[in-house]
Protein backbone atom coordinates (compact mmCIF):
# COMPACT_ATOMS: atom_id res chain seq x y z
CA UNK A 1 0.00 0.00 0.00
CA UNK A 2 1.39 3.10 -1.17
CA UNK A 3 0.34 6.24 1.71
CA UNK A 4 -1.21 9.36 0.12
CA UNK A 5 1.66 11.36 2.56
CA UNK A 6 4.77 9.48 0.38
CA UNK A 7 2.83 10.38 -3.00
CA UNK A 8 2.27 13.73 -1.58
CA UNK A 9 6.24 14.32 -0.28
CA UNK A 10 7.22 12.68 -3.87
CA UNK A 11 5.16 14.80 -6.09
CA UNK A 12 6.89 18.21 -3.94
CA UNK A 13 10.23 16.89 -4.30
CA UNK A 14 9.90 16.58 -8.27
CA UNK A 15 8.16 19.55 -8.54
CA UNK A 16 11.35 21.24 -6.64
CA UNK A 17 14.05 19.14 -9.05
CA UNK A 18 12.18 19.89 -11.96
CA UNK A 19 12.48 23.34 -10.93
CA UNK A 20 15.95 23.60 -10.28
CA UNK A 21 17.81 20.90 -12.17
CA UNK A 22 18.04 21.01 -15.77
CA UNK A 23 17.78 17.35 -16.95
CA UNK A 24 21.07 15.84 -17.87
CA UNK A 25 20.19 14.71 -21.27
CA UNK A 26 19.01 18.12 -22.68
CA UNK A 27 22.72 19.65 -20.76
CA UNK A 28 24.33 16.92 -22.53
CA UNK A 29 22.60 17.81 -26.04
CA UNK A 30 22.80 21.77 -25.52
CA UNK A 31 26.61 21.57 -24.42
CA UNK A 32 27.21 19.47 -27.83
CA UNK A 33 25.54 22.08 -29.77
CA UNK A 34 27.97 24.73 -28.30
CA UNK A 35 30.84 23.37 -30.24
CA UNK A 36 29.08 22.76 -33.31
CA UNK A 37 27.38 26.32 -33.39
CA UNK A 38 29.63 28.77 -35.63
CA UNK A 39 27.27 31.36 -35.30
CA UNK A 40 28.85 33.76 -32.63
CA UNK A 41 25.33 35.33 -31.43
CA UNK A 42 23.93 31.72 -30.76
CA UNK A 43 26.74 30.15 -28.99
CA UNK A 44 26.83 33.42 -26.79
CA UNK A 45 23.34 32.37 -26.06
CA UNK A 46 23.77 28.58 -25.22
CA UNK A 47 26.84 29.49 -22.96
CA UNK A 48 24.56 31.94 -21.07
CA UNK A 49 21.92 29.02 -20.76
CA UNK A 50 24.93 26.48 -19.55
CA UNK A 51 25.90 29.28 -17.00
CA UNK A 52 22.35 30.09 -15.97
CA UNK A 53 21.68 26.19 -14.98
CA UNK A 54 24.74 25.98 -12.81
CA UNK A 55 23.65 29.32 -10.79
CA UNK A 56 20.27 27.49 -10.49
CA UNK A 57 21.66 23.78 -9.24
CA UNK A 58 24.50 26.07 -7.26
CA UNK A 59 21.91 28.68 -5.39
CA UNK A 60 19.35 26.18 -5.28
CA UNK A 61 16.47 28.66 -7.33
CA UNK A 62 14.35 27.89 -10.37
CA UNK A 63 16.33 28.16 -13.93
CA UNK A 64 13.37 29.95 -15.16
CA UNK A 65 10.83 31.97 -13.65
CA UNK A 66 8.09 31.35 -15.96
CA UNK A 67 6.88 28.14 -14.15
CA UNK A 68 4.95 27.48 -17.43
CA UNK A 69 1.57 25.32 -16.47
CA UNK A 70 3.31 22.65 -14.25
CA UNK A 71 1.61 19.29 -14.33
CA UNK A 72 1.49 15.89 -13.82
CA UNK A 73 1.87 12.67 -15.85
CA UNK A 74 0.92 9.70 -13.75
CA UNK A 75 1.61 5.93 -14.43
CA UNK A 76 0.09 3.12 -12.46
CA UNK A 77 1.47 -0.25 -12.02
CA UNK A 78 -1.62 -2.67 -12.30
CA UNK A 79 -0.89 -4.34 -9.26
CA UNK A 80 -0.13 -0.56 -7.02
CA UNK A 81 -2.47 -0.12 -4.10
CA UNK A 82 -2.90 3.66 -3.01
CA UNK A 83 -4.32 4.42 0.36
CA UNK A 84 -7.63 6.37 -0.24
CA UNK A 85 -7.23 5.21 -3.91
CA UNK A 86 -7.52 7.54 -7.07
CA UNK A 87 -9.11 10.20 -5.21
CA UNK A 88 -6.26 10.89 -2.53
CA UNK A 89 -3.90 10.65 -5.29
CA UNK A 90 -5.06 13.62 -7.02
CA UNK A 91 -5.79 15.44 -4.04
CA UNK A 92 -2.04 14.81 -3.10
CA UNK A 93 -0.72 16.43 -6.53
CA UNK A 94 -3.00 19.32 -5.95
CA UNK A 95 -1.49 19.76 -2.42
CA UNK A 96 1.62 19.21 -3.58
CA UNK A 97 1.57 21.90 -6.22
CA UNK A 98 0.55 24.78 -4.08
CA UNK A 99 3.10 23.78 -1.22
CA UNK A 100 5.76 23.36 -3.81
CA UNK A 101 4.58 26.52 -5.76
CA UNK A 102 5.22 28.35 -2.19
CA UNK A 103 7.85 26.86 -1.21
CA UNK A 104 10.52 26.83 -4.61
CA UNK A 105 9.10 29.48 -4.78
CA UNK A 106 7.35 29.24 -8.50
CA UNK A 107 5.57 31.44 -10.39
CA UNK A 108 1.76 31.15 -9.86
CA UNK A 109 0.91 30.97 -13.36
CA UNK A 110 -2.44 29.65 -13.33
CA UNK A 111 -5.56 32.01 -13.53
CA UNK A 112 -9.23 31.68 -14.80
CA UNK A 113 -9.27 32.16 -18.51
CA UNK A 114 -11.81 34.64 -18.07
CA UNK A 115 -11.81 36.13 -14.64
CA UNK A 116 -8.10 36.29 -14.08
CA UNK A 117 -8.62 34.75 -10.33
CA UNK A 118 -5.45 34.16 -9.10
CA UNK A 119 -5.10 31.51 -6.34
CA UNK A 120 -1.14 31.97 -5.95
CA UNK A 121 -0.78 28.61 -5.83
CA UNK A 122 -0.62 27.05 -9.58
CA UNK A 123 -4.24 25.14 -7.95
CA UNK A 124 -7.72 26.18 -9.77
CA UNK A 125 -10.36 24.47 -12.53
CA UNK A 126 -8.52 21.74 -14.02
CA UNK A 127 -5.17 22.60 -12.72
CA UNK A 128 -2.94 20.73 -12.48
CA UNK A 129 -3.41 18.46 -15.26
CA UNK A 130 -3.37 14.86 -14.76
CA UNK A 131 -2.84 12.55 -17.22
CA UNK A 132 -3.13 8.89 -16.72
CA UNK A 133 -1.23 5.44 -17.91
CA UNK A 134 -1.25 1.58 -16.42
CA UNK A 135 1.53 -0.77 -16.64
CA UNK A 136 1.27 -4.47 -16.30
CA UNK A 137 2.80 -6.29 -14.09
CA UNK A 138 4.06 -3.66 -11.87
CA UNK A 139 3.08 -2.60 -8.26
CA UNK A 140 4.67 0.85 -8.33
CA UNK A 141 3.81 4.52 -9.48
CA UNK A 142 5.80 6.52 -11.34
CA UNK A 143 4.59 10.43 -10.77
CA UNK A 144 6.28 12.92 -13.74
CA UNK A 145 5.92 16.61 -13.42
CA UNK A 146 6.55 18.79 -16.44
CA UNK A 147 6.95 22.40 -16.13
CA UNK A 148 6.40 23.34 -20.47
CA UNK A 149 6.02 27.22 -21.13
CA UNK A 150 2.45 27.92 -22.19
CA UNK A 151 2.04 30.25 -24.73
CA UNK A 152 4.20 29.68 -27.71
CA UNK A 153 5.55 27.31 -29.83
CA UNK A 154 2.69 24.65 -30.64
CA UNK A 155 0.78 23.88 -33.62
CA UNK A 156 -1.98 21.27 -35.03
CA UNK A 157 -3.24 20.99 -38.15
CA UNK A 158 -5.57 18.42 -40.13
CA UNK A 159 -3.23 16.54 -42.96
CA UNK A 160 -4.37 14.30 -45.16
CA UNK A 161 -3.08 11.02 -46.50
CA UNK A 162 -1.89 12.65 -50.01
CA UNK A 163 0.04 15.62 -48.20
CA UNK A 164 2.40 12.72 -47.66
CA UNK A 165 5.76 12.74 -45.55
CA UNK A 166 6.56 15.89 -47.39
CA UNK A 167 3.18 17.90 -45.85
CA UNK A 168 4.70 16.73 -42.08
CA UNK A 169 7.82 18.63 -43.40
CA UNK A 170 6.07 21.53 -44.20
CA UNK A 171 4.12 21.94 -41.22
CA UNK A 172 6.63 21.31 -39.02
CA UNK A 173 9.03 23.60 -40.39
CA UNK A 174 6.32 25.96 -40.48
CA UNK A 175 5.64 25.68 -36.98
CA UNK A 176 9.49 25.86 -36.11
CA UNK A 177 9.85 28.98 -38.24
CA UNK A 178 6.35 30.45 -37.19
CA UNK A 179 7.52 30.47 -33.20
CA UNK A 180 11.13 30.09 -33.78
CA UNK A 181 11.34 33.97 -34.65
CA UNK A 182 13.15 35.88 -32.21
CA UNK A 183 12.67 32.86 -30.39
CA UNK A 184 9.40 32.87 -28.75
CA UNK A 185 9.55 29.14 -28.75
CA UNK A 186 12.55 29.48 -26.66
CA UNK A 187 14.66 27.03 -28.86
CA UNK A 188 16.78 25.13 -29.01
CA UNK A 189 14.04 22.59 -28.15
CA UNK A 190 13.22 19.08 -27.87
CA UNK A 191 10.24 19.12 -30.70
CA UNK A 192 7.40 16.41 -30.70
CA UNK A 193 5.28 15.83 -32.99
CA UNK A 194 2.16 13.96 -33.09
CA UNK A 195 0.51 11.95 -35.57
CA UNK A 196 -2.71 10.48 -35.87
CA UNK A 197 -5.04 9.39 -33.10
CA UNK A 198 -8.17 12.13 -33.10
CA UNK A 199 -7.10 15.30 -33.18
CA UNK A 200 -7.17 15.83 -29.77
CA UNK A 201 -4.97 12.41 -29.72
CA UNK A 202 -2.56 14.12 -32.08
CA UNK A 203 -2.53 17.04 -29.98
CA UNK A 204 -1.50 14.50 -26.29
CA UNK A 205 0.93 12.41 -28.28
CA UNK A 206 2.76 15.65 -29.56
CA UNK A 207 2.74 16.93 -26.09
CA UNK A 208 3.73 13.53 -24.63
CA UNK A 209 6.60 12.93 -27.31
CA UNK A 210 8.31 16.49 -26.21
CA UNK A 211 8.57 16.51 -23.09
CA UNK A 212 8.55 12.53 -21.81
CA UNK A 213 11.21 11.07 -24.20
CA UNK A 214 15.03 11.75 -23.34
CA UNK A 215 17.40 13.42 -25.59
CA UNK A 216 18.83 10.59 -28.04
CA UNK A 217 15.55 7.89 -27.66
CA UNK A 218 14.15 6.80 -30.76
CA UNK A 219 10.77 4.93 -31.65
CA UNK A 220 10.66 1.55 -31.86
CA UNK A 221 9.97 1.67 -35.23
CA UNK A 222 13.06 1.92 -37.76
CA UNK A 223 10.95 3.90 -40.03
CA UNK A 224 9.89 6.14 -37.59
CA UNK A 225 13.16 6.77 -35.76
CA UNK A 226 14.73 7.69 -39.69
CA UNK A 227 12.09 10.41 -40.15
CA UNK A 228 13.16 11.52 -35.93
CA UNK A 229 16.40 11.84 -37.21
CA UNK A 230 15.95 13.54 -40.60
CA UNK A 231 13.50 16.30 -38.86
CA UNK A 232 16.37 16.86 -36.43
CA UNK A 233 18.40 17.41 -39.18
CA UNK A 234 15.67 19.89 -41.23
CA UNK A 235 15.62 21.77 -37.79
CA UNK A 236 18.81 22.40 -37.52
CA UNK A 237 19.12 23.49 -41.32
CA UNK A 238 16.54 26.58 -41.46
CA UNK A 239 19.71 28.47 -40.58
CA UNK A 240 18.45 29.62 -37.21
CA UNK A 241 19.08 29.25 -34.23
CA UNK A 242 18.16 30.42 -30.03
CA UNK A 243 16.25 33.21 -29.72
CA UNK A 244 15.73 33.61 -33.62
CA UNK A 245 19.79 34.46 -34.06
CA UNK A 246 21.33 33.38 -37.32
CA UNK A 247 22.68 30.09 -36.05
CA UNK A 248 21.95 25.86 -36.86
CA UNK A 249 20.99 25.44 -33.15
CA UNK A 250 17.31 24.61 -32.90
CA UNK A 251 15.85 21.04 -32.33
CA UNK A 252 18.35 19.54 -29.77
CA UNK A 253 15.93 15.94 -30.64
CA UNK A 254 13.20 15.03 -31.93
CA UNK A 255 10.29 12.68 -31.11
CA UNK A 256 7.28 11.33 -33.03
CA UNK A 257 4.31 9.23 -31.29
CA UNK A 258 1.62 7.84 -33.80
CA UNK A 259 -1.81 6.70 -33.29
CA UNK A 260 -4.18 5.07 -35.48
CA UNK A 261 -6.60 7.30 -37.15
CA UNK A 262 -9.17 8.08 -39.56
CA UNK A 263 -8.90 6.35 -42.74
CA UNK A 264 -9.21 9.78 -44.56
CA UNK A 265 -6.38 11.78 -42.35
CA UNK A 266 -3.43 12.32 -40.82
CA UNK A 267 -3.74 14.66 -38.26
CA UNK A 268 -0.38 15.77 -36.79
CA UNK A 269 0.94 18.51 -34.25
CA UNK A 270 4.21 19.89 -33.29
CA UNK A 271 5.32 20.93 -29.83
CA UNK A 272 8.74 22.45 -28.85
CA UNK A 273 9.81 21.88 -25.23
CA UNK A 274 11.74 25.30 -24.07
CA UNK A 275 15.46 25.53 -23.26
CA UNK A 276 14.39 24.80 -19.09
CA UNK A 277 13.31 21.69 -20.27
CA UNK A 278 11.18 20.50 -16.79
CA UNK A 279 10.95 17.25 -15.90
CA UNK A 280 11.72 15.12 -13.12
CA UNK A 281 10.04 11.63 -12.29
CA UNK A 282 9.48 9.80 -8.82
CA UNK A 283 8.90 5.79 -8.78
CA UNK A 284 6.94 4.78 -5.52
CA UNK A 285 7.47 1.66 -4.90
CA UNK A 286 4.90 -0.79 -3.13
CA UNK A 287 7.87 -1.32 -0.03
CA UNK A 288 7.70 3.07 0.95
CA UNK A 289 10.61 3.47 -0.75
CA UNK A 290 11.09 6.23 -3.40
CA UNK A 291 13.29 6.50 -6.33
CA UNK A 292 14.21 9.48 -8.16
CA UNK A 293 14.76 10.23 -12.02
CA UNK A 294 14.49 12.41 -15.11
CA UNK A 295 13.94 9.75 -17.95
CA UNK A 296 9.90 9.62 -17.67
CA UNK A 297 9.97 6.17 -19.59
CA UNK A 298 6.38 7.12 -20.42
CA UNK A 299 6.31 5.52 -24.00
CA UNK A 300 6.64 1.63 -22.85
CA UNK A 301 5.70 -1.25 -25.02
CA UNK A 302 2.34 -1.40 -23.16
CA UNK A 303 1.62 2.10 -23.95
CA UNK A 304 2.83 1.62 -27.93
CA UNK A 305 0.62 -1.59 -27.98
CA UNK A 306 -0.56 -2.06 -31.63
CA UNK A 307 -3.19 -4.81 -31.33
CA UNK A 308 -5.60 -7.18 -27.92
CA UNK A 309 -2.55 -7.99 -26.54
CA UNK A 310 0.97 -6.84 -25.93
CA UNK A 311 4.69 -7.57 -25.78
CA UNK A 312 6.67 -7.61 -22.31
CA UNK A 313 9.67 -9.51 -24.12
CA UNK A 314 12.86 -7.84 -22.34
CA UNK A 315 13.88 -7.45 -26.07
CA UNK A 316 11.14 -5.05 -26.67
CA UNK A 317 11.19 -3.61 -23.40
CA UNK A 318 14.92 -2.28 -23.63
CA UNK A 319 14.59 -1.22 -26.79
CA UNK A 320 12.07 1.24 -26.17
CA UNK A 321 12.33 1.70 -22.09
CA UNK B 1 25.36 40.92 -43.42
CA UNK B 2 24.92 39.25 -39.75
CA UNK B 3 28.48 40.19 -38.20
CA UNK B 4 29.05 36.50 -37.09
CA UNK B 5 32.32 36.71 -35.61
CA UNK B 6 32.28 39.61 -33.38
CA UNK B 7 32.74 39.20 -29.64
CA UNK B 8 29.67 41.05 -27.94
CA UNK B 9 30.62 43.50 -26.13
CA UNK B 10 29.80 43.61 -22.66
CA UNK B 11 28.52 47.41 -20.84
CA UNK B 12 27.09 48.09 -17.15
CA UNK B 13 24.43 50.79 -17.01
CA UNK B 14 23.83 52.19 -14.09
CA UNK B 15 19.63 53.28 -13.90
CA UNK B 16 18.42 55.84 -13.78
CA UNK B 17 20.40 56.27 -16.89
CA UNK B 18 22.07 58.80 -18.70
CA UNK B 19 21.82 59.84 -22.29
CA UNK B 20 25.19 59.32 -23.39
CA UNK B 21 24.93 55.82 -21.90
CA UNK B 22 22.21 54.74 -24.03
CA UNK B 23 23.67 56.66 -26.99
CA UNK B 24 26.61 54.11 -26.73
CA UNK B 25 24.56 50.71 -26.82
CA UNK B 26 23.99 49.21 -30.28
CA UNK B 27 22.50 46.09 -31.56
CA UNK B 28 23.85 42.87 -29.77
CA UNK B 29 25.35 44.71 -26.92
CA UNK B 30 25.55 43.04 -23.92
CA UNK B 31 24.21 44.81 -20.61
CA UNK B 32 24.23 44.18 -17.04
CA UNK B 33 22.32 46.73 -15.10
CA UNK B 34 23.00 48.30 -11.84
CA UNK B 35 20.03 50.46 -10.05
CA UNK B 36 16.15 50.06 -9.34
CA UNK B 37 14.31 48.23 -12.24
CA UNK B 38 10.46 47.89 -11.86
CA UNK B 39 8.47 45.43 -13.51
CA UNK B 40 4.78 46.45 -15.54
CA UNK B 41 2.60 44.54 -17.83
CA UNK B 42 -0.99 44.63 -19.05
CA UNK B 43 -2.15 44.08 -15.47
CA UNK B 44 0.16 47.37 -14.39
CA UNK B 45 -0.74 49.25 -17.78
CA UNK B 46 -4.51 48.74 -17.84
CA UNK B 47 -4.54 49.92 -14.09
CA UNK B 48 -2.75 53.50 -14.71
CA UNK B 49 -3.15 53.71 -18.57
CA UNK B 50 -7.03 52.48 -18.73
CA UNK B 51 -8.37 52.79 -15.03
CA UNK B 52 -6.37 56.23 -14.40
CA UNK B 53 -4.88 54.87 -11.26
CA UNK B 54 -2.15 57.30 -10.05
CA UNK B 55 1.31 56.12 -10.12
CA UNK B 56 2.79 54.42 -6.87
CA UNK B 57 6.26 56.11 -6.83
CA UNK B 58 8.21 58.65 -8.46
CA UNK B 59 8.93 57.56 -11.94
CA UNK B 60 11.40 58.21 -13.82
CA UNK B 61 13.41 59.76 -10.66
CA UNK B 62 13.25 56.39 -9.23
CA UNK B 63 13.68 54.11 -12.07
CA UNK B 64 13.23 54.42 -16.20
CA UNK B 65 13.90 50.90 -16.80
CA UNK B 66 10.17 48.38 -16.97
CA UNK B 67 10.72 44.69 -16.78
CA UNK B 68 8.40 43.04 -19.00
CA UNK B 69 8.31 40.25 -16.28
CA UNK B 70 6.89 38.20 -13.43
CA UNK B 71 9.23 36.91 -10.86
CA UNK B 72 8.90 33.67 -9.05
CA UNK B 73 8.17 34.93 -6.15
CA UNK B 74 6.47 34.44 -2.71
CA UNK B 75 5.78 36.19 0.39
CA UNK B 76 7.27 35.06 3.72
CA UNK B 77 5.14 34.78 6.33
CA UNK B 78 7.39 37.46 8.26
CA UNK B 79 6.32 40.10 5.50
CA UNK B 80 9.66 39.38 3.68
CA UNK B 81 9.33 38.67 -0.47
CA UNK B 82 11.38 35.49 -1.59
CA UNK B 83 12.21 35.95 -5.04
CA UNK B 84 13.84 33.07 -6.96
CA UNK B 85 14.17 34.15 -10.32
CA UNK B 86 12.99 36.33 -12.92
CA UNK B 87 12.29 36.25 -16.14
CA UNK B 88 11.02 38.88 -19.38
CA UNK B 89 7.17 37.74 -21.20
CA UNK B 90 7.05 38.13 -24.74
CA UNK B 91 6.99 41.77 -25.69
CA UNK B 92 5.03 42.16 -28.69
CA UNK B 93 1.57 42.75 -27.18
CA UNK B 94 2.25 45.39 -25.14
CA UNK B 95 2.60 47.96 -27.93
CA UNK B 96 -1.10 49.73 -27.84
CA UNK B 97 0.21 50.73 -24.20
CA UNK B 98 3.79 51.93 -24.78
CA UNK B 99 3.13 55.61 -26.36
CA UNK B 100 0.92 56.42 -23.01
CA UNK B 101 3.46 54.90 -21.02
CA UNK B 102 6.79 56.03 -22.18
CA UNK B 103 4.82 60.03 -21.77
CA UNK B 104 3.46 58.58 -18.12
CA UNK B 105 6.55 57.19 -16.42
CA UNK B 106 9.64 58.59 -18.37
CA UNK B 107 10.61 54.94 -18.97
CA UNK B 108 13.99 54.75 -21.46
CA UNK B 109 14.92 51.52 -21.03
CA UNK B 110 11.98 48.73 -21.63
CA UNK B 111 13.39 45.00 -21.26
CA UNK B 112 11.22 42.29 -22.23
CA UNK B 113 11.44 38.81 -24.29
CA UNK B 114 11.35 39.15 -28.21
CA UNK B 115 11.62 42.57 -28.94
CA UNK B 116 8.88 44.87 -30.35
CA UNK B 117 8.18 45.19 -34.50
CA UNK B 118 10.59 47.39 -36.12
CA UNK B 119 7.38 49.43 -36.80
CA UNK B 120 7.63 50.33 -32.93
CA UNK B 121 10.50 51.23 -32.53
CA UNK B 122 10.75 53.77 -35.46
CA UNK B 123 7.20 55.05 -34.38
CA UNK B 124 7.24 54.70 -30.81
CA UNK B 125 10.94 53.64 -29.13
CA UNK B 126 12.60 56.86 -31.10
CA UNK B 127 10.64 59.35 -30.40
CA UNK B 128 10.59 58.70 -26.85
CA UNK B 129 14.41 57.72 -26.77
CA UNK B 130 13.94 54.80 -25.53
CA UNK B 131 16.16 51.08 -26.04
CA UNK B 132 14.72 47.87 -25.87
CA UNK B 133 16.70 45.50 -24.29
CA UNK B 134 16.06 41.60 -24.67
CA UNK B 135 16.98 38.76 -21.95
CA UNK B 136 18.79 35.89 -23.07
CA UNK B 137 18.16 32.73 -23.91
CA UNK B 138 15.19 33.08 -23.05
CA UNK B 139 14.90 31.97 -19.40
CA UNK B 140 18.40 33.10 -17.56
CA UNK B 141 15.84 33.59 -14.78
CA UNK B 142 18.69 32.40 -12.15
CA UNK B 143 21.47 34.73 -13.03
CA UNK B 144 18.80 37.48 -13.47
CA UNK B 145 16.93 36.14 -9.93
CA UNK B 146 20.82 36.62 -8.44
CA UNK B 147 21.39 40.34 -9.44
CA UNK B 148 18.12 41.29 -7.54
CA UNK B 149 19.70 42.20 -4.27
CA UNK B 150 16.40 43.42 -2.73
CA UNK B 151 12.62 44.03 -3.11
CA UNK B 152 12.37 47.69 -2.56
CA UNK B 153 8.72 47.83 -3.37
CA UNK B 154 6.05 46.04 -4.20
CA UNK B 155 2.68 47.56 -5.54
CA UNK B 156 -1.22 45.69 -6.13
CA UNK B 157 0.08 42.60 -5.00
CA UNK B 158 -3.36 41.41 -3.60
CA UNK B 159 -5.39 43.26 -6.24
CA UNK B 160 -3.06 41.41 -9.06
CA UNK B 161 -1.51 39.49 -8.05
CA UNK B 162 2.24 38.21 -8.02
CA UNK B 163 2.74 37.43 -11.63
CA UNK B 164 1.07 41.06 -12.64
CA UNK B 165 2.21 43.29 -9.27
CA UNK B 166 4.15 45.96 -9.96
CA UNK B 167 7.42 44.67 -8.47
CA UNK B 168 10.35 47.86 -7.53
CA UNK B 169 13.81 45.54 -7.56
CA UNK B 170 17.16 47.01 -6.13
CA UNK B 171 19.40 45.19 -8.76
CA UNK B 172 23.32 45.30 -9.04
CA UNK B 173 25.22 43.26 -12.00
CA UNK B 174 21.90 42.44 -13.44
CA UNK B 175 21.97 40.56 -16.22
CA UNK B 176 22.84 39.22 -18.63
CA UNK B 177 20.20 41.57 -21.42
CA UNK B 178 20.85 41.87 -24.91
CA UNK B 179 20.41 45.11 -26.89
CA UNK B 180 17.83 45.04 -29.41
CA UNK B 181 16.71 48.25 -30.42
CA UNK B 182 19.18 51.16 -30.69
CA UNK B 183 18.21 55.27 -30.24
CA UNK B 184 18.20 54.91 -33.80
CA UNK B 185 15.35 51.78 -33.95
CA UNK B 186 18.45 49.77 -35.11
CA UNK B 187 16.88 46.46 -34.15
CA UNK B 188 19.14 43.35 -33.40
CA UNK B 189 15.87 40.72 -34.45
CA UNK B 190 15.19 42.36 -37.39
CA UNK B 191 19.05 41.93 -38.72
CA UNK B 192 18.65 38.15 -38.27
CA UNK B 193 15.87 37.95 -39.19
CA UNK B 194 15.81 39.18 -42.64
CA UNK B 195 19.13 37.20 -43.17
CA UNK B 196 17.25 34.05 -42.23
CA UNK B 197 14.51 34.69 -44.50
CA UNK B 198 17.01 34.97 -47.41
CA UNK B 199 16.86 31.00 -47.34
CA UNK B 200 13.89 29.96 -46.65
CA UNK B 201 13.00 29.47 -50.51
CA UNK B 202 15.82 26.99 -50.33
CA UNK B 203 14.64 25.70 -46.90
CA UNK B 204 10.96 24.83 -48.45
CA UNK B 205 11.99 23.91 -51.74
CA UNK B 206 9.95 20.72 -52.99
CA UNK B 207 7.75 21.13 -50.28
CA UNK B 208 4.11 21.90 -51.58
CA UNK B 209 0.96 23.18 -50.04
CA UNK B 210 -1.25 20.87 -48.07
CA UNK B 211 -4.78 19.84 -49.25
CA UNK B 212 -6.18 22.06 -47.36
CA UNK B 213 -5.62 25.64 -46.49
CA UNK B 214 -6.68 27.87 -43.71
CA UNK B 215 -7.26 31.52 -42.92
CA UNK B 216 -4.60 33.01 -42.15
CA UNK B 217 -2.84 31.41 -45.29
CA UNK B 218 -5.62 33.79 -47.01
CA UNK B 219 -7.13 37.29 -45.40
CA UNK B 220 -9.90 36.98 -47.43
CA UNK B 221 -13.04 35.17 -45.46
CA UNK B 222 -14.76 34.37 -48.63
CA UNK B 223 -11.84 32.36 -49.83
CA UNK B 224 -13.13 28.53 -50.22
CA UNK B 225 -9.89 26.36 -48.52
CA UNK B 226 -9.63 23.53 -50.28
Amino acid sequence: MISHQAVEQAAYDIMTKAAIDIPEDYLGGIKEMVTTEKAQLSCFVLQSMVENWEAASEDRRPMCADTGLPRYYVKVGNDARIEGGFVALERALRSATARATHDVPLRPNRVHPLWRTDHNNNVGINAPEIDWSFEPDADWIDITTVHKGGLFGTDYRMLFPGDGIDGIKRFYLDTLIAFGKRGLACQPAIVGVGLGGSKDTSMVLGKQAACLRIVGDRNPDEKIAALELELTDIGNNIGMGPMGFVGSSMVVDCHIEVGYTHTGGMPMSVHTFCLSSRRATARLHADGTVAFRTDPKWFTPYMRRESIEWSTSKDSLSKSV
Amino acid sequence: MVDEQRQPQQVRVKIPSLREDLEGLTPGTVVYLDGVVYTAREGVYKKVLDEGAPLPLDLPAVSDANFHCSPAAAREPDGRYNVGGVTATASFRFSQWMPQWFEKSGARIIIGKGGMSADDYRNLFVPAGAVYLTTVGYGTGALLGRGIKRVRDVFWLEELGIAQAMWVFEVENFGPFLVDSDLQGNSLFEQHTRQINARLGEVYAGLGPPALGRFGETDDRSDELV
